[in-house]
């Protein structure tokens, strides 16, 4: 089985489930002869038709407030944002519709949304965002971020058959920066927490881009013995691996490309900090994005993104504690 | 493309008598059915919205008894637009139903016991006390509540639409908006989407001629049924007092949907005669319109006519008087949602259910009349 990249990954589960099932439906801007911003649905029309790959009208409300309506009459849609910027165009559908419909009227609402996050490749301030905060704040939205291109495909096969909204961050940075071994055909990858490596003396938790930012810190890091959590799922949150890490590390490092505020990482913080307390030697430690939008420049940007050399420099100090 | 040649609201007045004389002399010919509808649908008809308002009278008695939290909204003097719009549909097709359309709900078998409990937060109420008036749509019958976001609805409705064609099923989706949120974008999106894909999907604007205490004039420079031109469909203006024209312009709409026509939107122009909820005294409204509006009360039309094709409405009226009786008495008795089921269900846990057939009960959809 040769490597494949993230990239490849995302398109091979999207492939698949069209292939599985036929109430699966792919809409976006420019994700049908084009192939899409990304090319992750390259070749799809050719195999499944224009209308299961359906170029849409450059409307992220009416992507997303169609979708809703085509899932409740027994559609499957996965959607595009072209970049996960443009969802603040959407997110009244996504957050007031979609999210809530189930807790107000039990009808269930099985859409996919696909959402192209991250930066460090001078996107600048609308396409480098990783909105996923704005989203855990809503009831309702599960919110799955792959780091690898396994994950990358069996969390969208759990992704588009759960049978609610679910935000799929995808981080172009990975997109073929990554690459491993997937296994072929359908897996589901269950929304837990995994142990990217095994550690004793610090933890550092991260999710999507910055799981490789961290193993990459912490690789050799003065002989310390340090695990990497990969969150792989913020909606639900895994906070039974979380408080798993902690007791056996003691020691927690969080690390966001997201705006530090009201990040996820500042949830884990507040998980652990209520319920882990006791099994804390030392404080936590927050690495995340400043709160300014991305800046375009390459050193401007690269000021506020979370660097390695900033992850190890944290690491360091807690060890030290 | 058709579009109305008249302005608001004077149109609203000549086309009704105009109506009602044609209805008076078609039910001499044919001895009570007129258009597509039978004695029966009429009454129908009737029933449907003499239930919207007894029910809507009888919930703002108990708001101000204290037994309706929150606040209340009604369609007071609206009955017509939803009564006769969803009375075209059929069982198969889907709807999102607005906050002044009370009978749409009725029509599709939503019964009043529950919508009481609905409205007082009650544990039997169509949302079991997650959600309040009438935000709500119970989708075992082919419903989605609304959002207060208007107007939202009209891309679900456009998506339930574009499911349908590229199934290649024969049904339809319907949703009501308001004049107000014509000016939002989500209007601008979901007729633009539904004009590129020419999809099976009716827009009904429930022009009332206020949005809170905006007036029209205040919301849009062009009657918002010319913009349907624009999209590449077919706009037609009906008078919304009159549940028989709603009924025959949705009829023709849906008929145009399921032939692969694509959209239509069918601007109902009527008047809200009560403040935008209950707390508000409309005193923003001139009393010379209200007044005038008042004249043209789509129940009072549907009785005359009825009375004079030889119905007899007071037994009706009093019919329904007891059922909204027995619906509040019975919603008065039911429990209040269990607080500890305040934080279950945000997400489906097992399959995802679909919205289920609604009742139909047009006589149309059992053959007797095409």
């Amino acid at each position: 089985m040769a490597p494949i990249t993230y990239l490849q990954a995302i398109s091979a589960a999207l492939r698949d489930e069209l292939r599985a099932d036929e109430r699966v439906l792919m809409m976006g801007e420019d994700i049908g002869e084009f192939g899409g911003a990304f090319k992750v649905t390259d070749g799809f029309v050719a195999e499944f038709g224009a209308d299961r790959v359906m170029d849409t009208p450059l409307a992220e409300s009416g992507i997303i407030g169609t979708a809703i309506g085509a899932a409740v009459v027994g559609m499957r849609p996965v959607c595009e944002m072209q970049f996960s910027d443009f969802i603040s165009c959407g997110f009244d559908q996504l957050v007031n519709v979609a999210g809530k419909m189930h807790y107000r009227q039990g009808l269930a609402v099985p859409i996919t949304v696909r959402l192209p996050s991250g930066g460090g490749f001078s996107g600048g301030p609308f396409h480098s965002q990783n909105p996923e905060g704005w989203f855990m704040h809503a009831p309702g939205i599960k919110i799955v971020a792959p780091s690898t291109a396994e994950d990358a495909k069996g969390l969208l096969h759990t992704a588009i058959r759960d049978p609610n909204p679910v935000c799929y961050m995808e981080h172009k940075h990975l997109y073929r920066r990554i690459k491993g071994e997937v296994p072929e055909g359908v897996f589901e990858t269950p929304l837990t927490a995994r142990v990217a490596r095994a550690g004793s003396d610090l933890v550092v938790i991260a999710y999507g881009a910055m799981v490789h930012t961290a193993l990459e810190a912490t690789e050799d890091l003065d002989g310390a013995s340090i695990e990497v959590l990969d969150l792989r799922s913020l909606v639900p949150l895994d906070e039974d691996a979380i408080l798993d890490s902690v007791a056996r590390c003691s020691k927690v490092v969080i690390v966001d490309e997201a705006n530090a505020t009201c990040a996820a990482g500042a949830q884990v913080a507040a998980i652990i900090a209520e319920r882990a307390f006791e099994d804390l030697d030392g404080p936590v430690v927050r690495v995340a994005t400043p709160d300014v939008p991305i800046p375009f420049s390459p050193p401007l940007e690269q000021a506020v993104l979370p660097s390695v050399e900033r992850v190890k420099e944290a690491c360091r100090e807690l060890l030290e504690y | 493309v058709k579009v109305a040649q008249t302005e608001i609201p004077h149109l609203a007045t000549d086309k009704g008598e105009e109506m009602a004389t044609q209805t008076a002399q078609a039910t001499a010919q044919t001895g009570g059915a007129v258009g597509h509808l039978l004695i029966e649908d009429r009454i129908w008809l009737l029933r449907a919205m003499l239930l919207m308002r007894g029910i809507e009278e009888r919930a703002m008695t108990l708001y101000r008894q204290g037994k309706v939290p929150g606040s209340f909204y009604d369609g007071f003097g609206q009955e017509a637009v939803s009564a006769g719009a969803a009375f075209a549909m059929a069982p198969e097709d889907r709807l999102c139903i607005l906050h002044r359309d009370l009978a749409a709900h009725i029509v599709r078998g939503v019964t009043p016991a529950r919508i009481f409990a609905q409205y007082m937060g009650r544990e039997t109420g169509v949302t079991a006390g997650r959600e309040g008036n009438v935000h709500f749509g119970d989708y075992r019958l082919g419903c989605v509540g609304m959002v207060s976001m208007l107007p939202d609805m009209m891309l679900v409705a456009t998506g339930m639409a574009m499911a349908f064609k590229l199934r290649g099923e024969r049904r339809c989706a319907l949703t009501w908006f308001g004049d107000g949120s014509t000016s939002r974008g989500d209007f601008h999106e979901a007729m633009n989407w539904a004009g590129v894909q020419r999809l099976p999907v009716i827009f009904v604007l429930e022009n009332n001629q206020y949005a809170y205490s905006t007036p029209v004039d205040k919301q849009f420079a062009v009657d918002p049924v010319e913009r349907a031109a624009g999209y590449g469909f077919v706009g037609v203006t009906v008078d919304g007092n009159d549940a028989e024209a709603m009924f025959e312009a949705t009829y023709e709409a849906r008929q145009r949907a399921l032939a692969g026509e694509g959209p239509t939107m069918i601007e109902a122009v009527t008047m809200r005669m009560h403040g935008h909820a209950a707390h508000d005294d409309m005193k923003y409204v001139p009393k010379e319109l209200v007044e005038e509006w008042r004249k043209r009360d789509p129940i009072e039309q549907q009785e005359a006519r009825l009375r004079e094709a030889g119905v007899d409405v007071d037994a009706l009226r009093a019919e329904i008087a007891a059922e909204i009786n027995a619906a509040a008495q019975e919603a008065l008795q039911a429990p209040m949602p269990d607080p500890a089921t305040a934080v279950q269900g945000i997400f489906c846990e097992g399959e995802a259910e679909l919205l289920g057939d609604g009742q139909a009960p047009w006589s149309g959809f059992s053959g007797e009349v095409d």
